[in-house]
């Protein structure tokens, strides 16, 4: 049975066709089974950045096009059997993403697996799937760089501080920037403390989400003494913090130090800042600077990872291609088991209970012993694209499937 | 016996020592290799320092030479304390390539033999000589942990783009782990240097050079710990006294050979 892949993706596919295609939980479980239908197997995998239906049946490759918008048909690829494992292990690993090694895509794959229709092969495939995902993530370090700003400023902080629980984190400014950076820091353990902003109801806003408190703009001066991480990012034409404020902070700070995180345009934070003892100031600037590195050390984990996917589909297709003989191998045990156990009825009259008993273990362990290396070296030559013709032999040369005496 | 230990120590500290500049450039299995490699060599060597014992007609490690071998021990062994965590992994780099020449010199001198004698009481050089050797190798690691800490705050302060790159012990680790391996190391000192004039008291001896020198780093590590916990001196300040602390230790350990023994 075949195994197709319809799709499109961030790689070929604007947002504007993308977001006529994707699908929610419910519409993607729906979906999969209207797909799967009598006998068939579908699973739709469906994120921001993709659509992917994964189809075995009869025309799986029409029925999945045909359940795509018409606009997308041109953008769309289409793949089969090892080709469509190998891209669902790579997605999986998160090779396919825009960042490459993201995490989330992991949880994508689970879920659309958890509520599509899969039969043998998907369930087979997508389970292979996870776990290269799992072995990726786990043998290289694909993921560990940070591939954001904000998630590379959350992880200098860890740089100074080691574990960020108990730090105390000072947001200045409300917007989304602020937020977004304040959350990369509470993912790593950090609790913000404290949000100041110009206006306070807004400040007070953010830090009721993030179960902070508000402070005007004029008091940071004061919390300095005791902040371990400033993260600051207003729409201010001038400096919020300038170099004064914090030497004014810093006898009481008794040489602690103090990360200072400015992700504003035009800057927050006096440059000279940086100068003072035991302060370290990045700028936007800078944090890209490490962001682009730590890309590229992902760029290189990732070669590694792709060697990691290729021998899981490799074990794939060898999975694939032994169902070509399954049958056959099914068939050959079984005409074995019959012949075995009409000689044994045969026997049953001129055999005590004991002897008969005997005589089963060994006709028993025989055919076993005799059908092992028959059974291994069909599914190794299914492995190596020679099933076919092994099972057709085996079928002649045993009479499989004609009327025995 | 003690050959068979010893070489297989030092291809061990050796075979350690390169993997952590492997796993300075590629973090990852070379990283585990060095840390098994230090755990083995270790185990070598604690053997051969049994074997000394035993072989011995007194305190085995009584010269120079000796004590560099103990020296080694202690040093490689506080590093396991905490070394094998991947994070402090990186400190290998410095302490590893230092204990394998450390430890080759002292065969080479004759540190690492069977059947050493000694002529001064097993007691007094037990508490001596191993309290000051060890005190000395908690300051060699405290000023491991003390040049790291410069490094990466240089390395903050020049904004390097590759700063995430390495993977090294926060800042405020590598500043609060430098500080309690002092405070640990000192009280040793202070008593193997207590032991030691008492014993000078006894004999009617006079203070040297040496002596001196063994007093003043005990004063700077003194100092130490009173700006750092009672006045909380903290970061570069810091780890610049730890290193001038250890350079005093290391005249002092090249002073040993040529005075006190």
């Amino acid at each position: 049975m075949r195994l197709v892949l319809v799709g499109i993706s961030h790689h070929r596919t604007p947002v504007e066709l993308r977001e006529q295609v994707a699908l929610t939980g419910g519409q993607a479980a729906a979906l999969s089974g209207e797909l799967s239908g009598a006998g068939g197997e579908a699973v739709c995998l469906s994120t921001c950045n993709r659509t992917e239906l994964y189809v075995v049946g009869e025309d799986a490759e029409a029925r999945a096009l045909a359940a795509l918008a018409a606009e997308t048909h041109a953008h769309a690829y289409r793949l089969g059997d090892e080709a469509a494992a190998l891209h669902l292990f790579r997605v999986a690993a998160g090779l396919d993403s825009l960042v490459p090694g993201e995490g989330e895509i992991l949880g994508q794959v689970r879920a659309a697996y958890e509520a599509g229709a899969p039969g043998p092969l998907l369930d087979r495939l997508f389970r292979q799937a996870l776990h290269a995902g799992k072995k990726v993530r786990a043998q290289t370090a694909i993921q560990e760089s940070p591939a954001s700003v904000s998630a590379a400023a959350a992880a200098l902080a860890q740089q100074v501080f080691g574990e960020l629980a108990g730090r105390r984190i000072l947001v200045v400014g409300a917007g989304k920037v602020s937020e977004q950076a304040a959350r990369n820091l509470i993912s790593r353990g950090a609790a913000i403390g404290f949000v100041a902003n110009r206006s306070l109801d807004h400040g007070a806003e953010l830090a009721r989400r993030l179960g902070a408190e508000a402070l005007p703009l004029e008091r940071i001066g004061e919390e300095l003494a005791r902040a371990d991480v400033v993260v600051s990012s207003t729409s201010a034409s001038g400096f919020v913090l300038g170099a004064a404020d914090v030497a004014a902070a810093l006898p009481a700070r008794k040489g602690r130090p103090l990360l200072l995180i400015d992700l504003a345009v035009p800057r927050d934070l006096d440059p000279a800042i940086h100068s003072l003892d035991d302060c370290y100031l990045y700028d936007i600037d800078d944090l890209e600077s490490v962001v682009a590195e730590t890309m590229a050390a992902r760029r290189g984990e990732a070669e590694r990872a792709e060697a990691i996917v290729l021998a899981e589909a490799e074990e794939f297709r060898a999975w694939q291609a032994s169902l070509d003989v399954v049958p056959a191998i099914a068939s050959l045990r079984a005409r074995a088991e019959e012949i075995r156990a009409r000689e044994l009825a045969k026997a049953r009259t001129r055999l005590s209970a004991s002897e008969l008993e005997a005589v089963d273990s060994i006709t028993a362990q025989i055919l076993n012993k005799l059908l092992h290396l028959p059974t291994v070296r069909m599914k190794e030559a299914a492995a190596a694209s020679d099933g076919l013709v092994y099972a057709d032999a085996v079928r002649h040369l045993f009479g499989l499937g004609e009327e025995q005496e | 016996m003690a050959e068979l230990l010893f070489w297989p120590a030092l291809l061990a500290y050796g075979e350690a020592a390169a993997a952590y500049l492997g796993e300075a450039r590629h973090p990852g299995w070379a990283g585990r290799a060095a840390t098994w490699g230090v755990r083995i060599g270790w185990l070598l060597q604690t053997a051969l320092l049994v074997v000394q014992a035993v072989s011995a007609d007194g305190f085995p490690w009584g010269s120079w030479a000796g004590s560099l071998n103990l020296f080694v021990w202690l040093v490689v062994g506080i590093y396991l304390v905490w070394g094998c965590n991947s994070r402090f992994r990186l400190l290998g780099l410095a302490v590893l390539p230092l204990a394998a020449v450390l430890f080759a010199l002292s065969h080479v001198t004759g540190g690492t033999s069977t059947g050493a004698a000694s002529t001064l009481p097993n007691l007094f050089l037990v508490l001596h000589v191993g309290l000051v050797l060890a005190a000395f190798a908690g300051f060699t690691l405290a000023a491991a942990l003390s040049a790291l800490y410069l490094w990466q705050e240089r390395r903050l302060k020049r904004r390097e783009p590759g700063i995430l790159k390495v993977t090294i012990p926060p800042l405020s680790a590598l500043d609060e782990l430098a500080a309690r391996t002092i405070l640990v190391a000192l009280p040793a000192l202070s008593l193997g240097i207590a032991v030691g004039l008492l014993r000078l008291r006894d004999r009617g001896g006079h203070v040297d050079a040496l002596m001196a020198a063994t007093l003043l780093t005990w004063g700077v590590y003194a100092t130490f710990v009173v700006l750092r916990y009672g006045l909380e001196w903290r970061g570069r300040r810091a780890a610049y006294l730890a290193l001038a602390g250890f350079a005093l230790v290391v005249v002092l350990q090249l002073g040993l050979s040529a005075v006190h023994f």
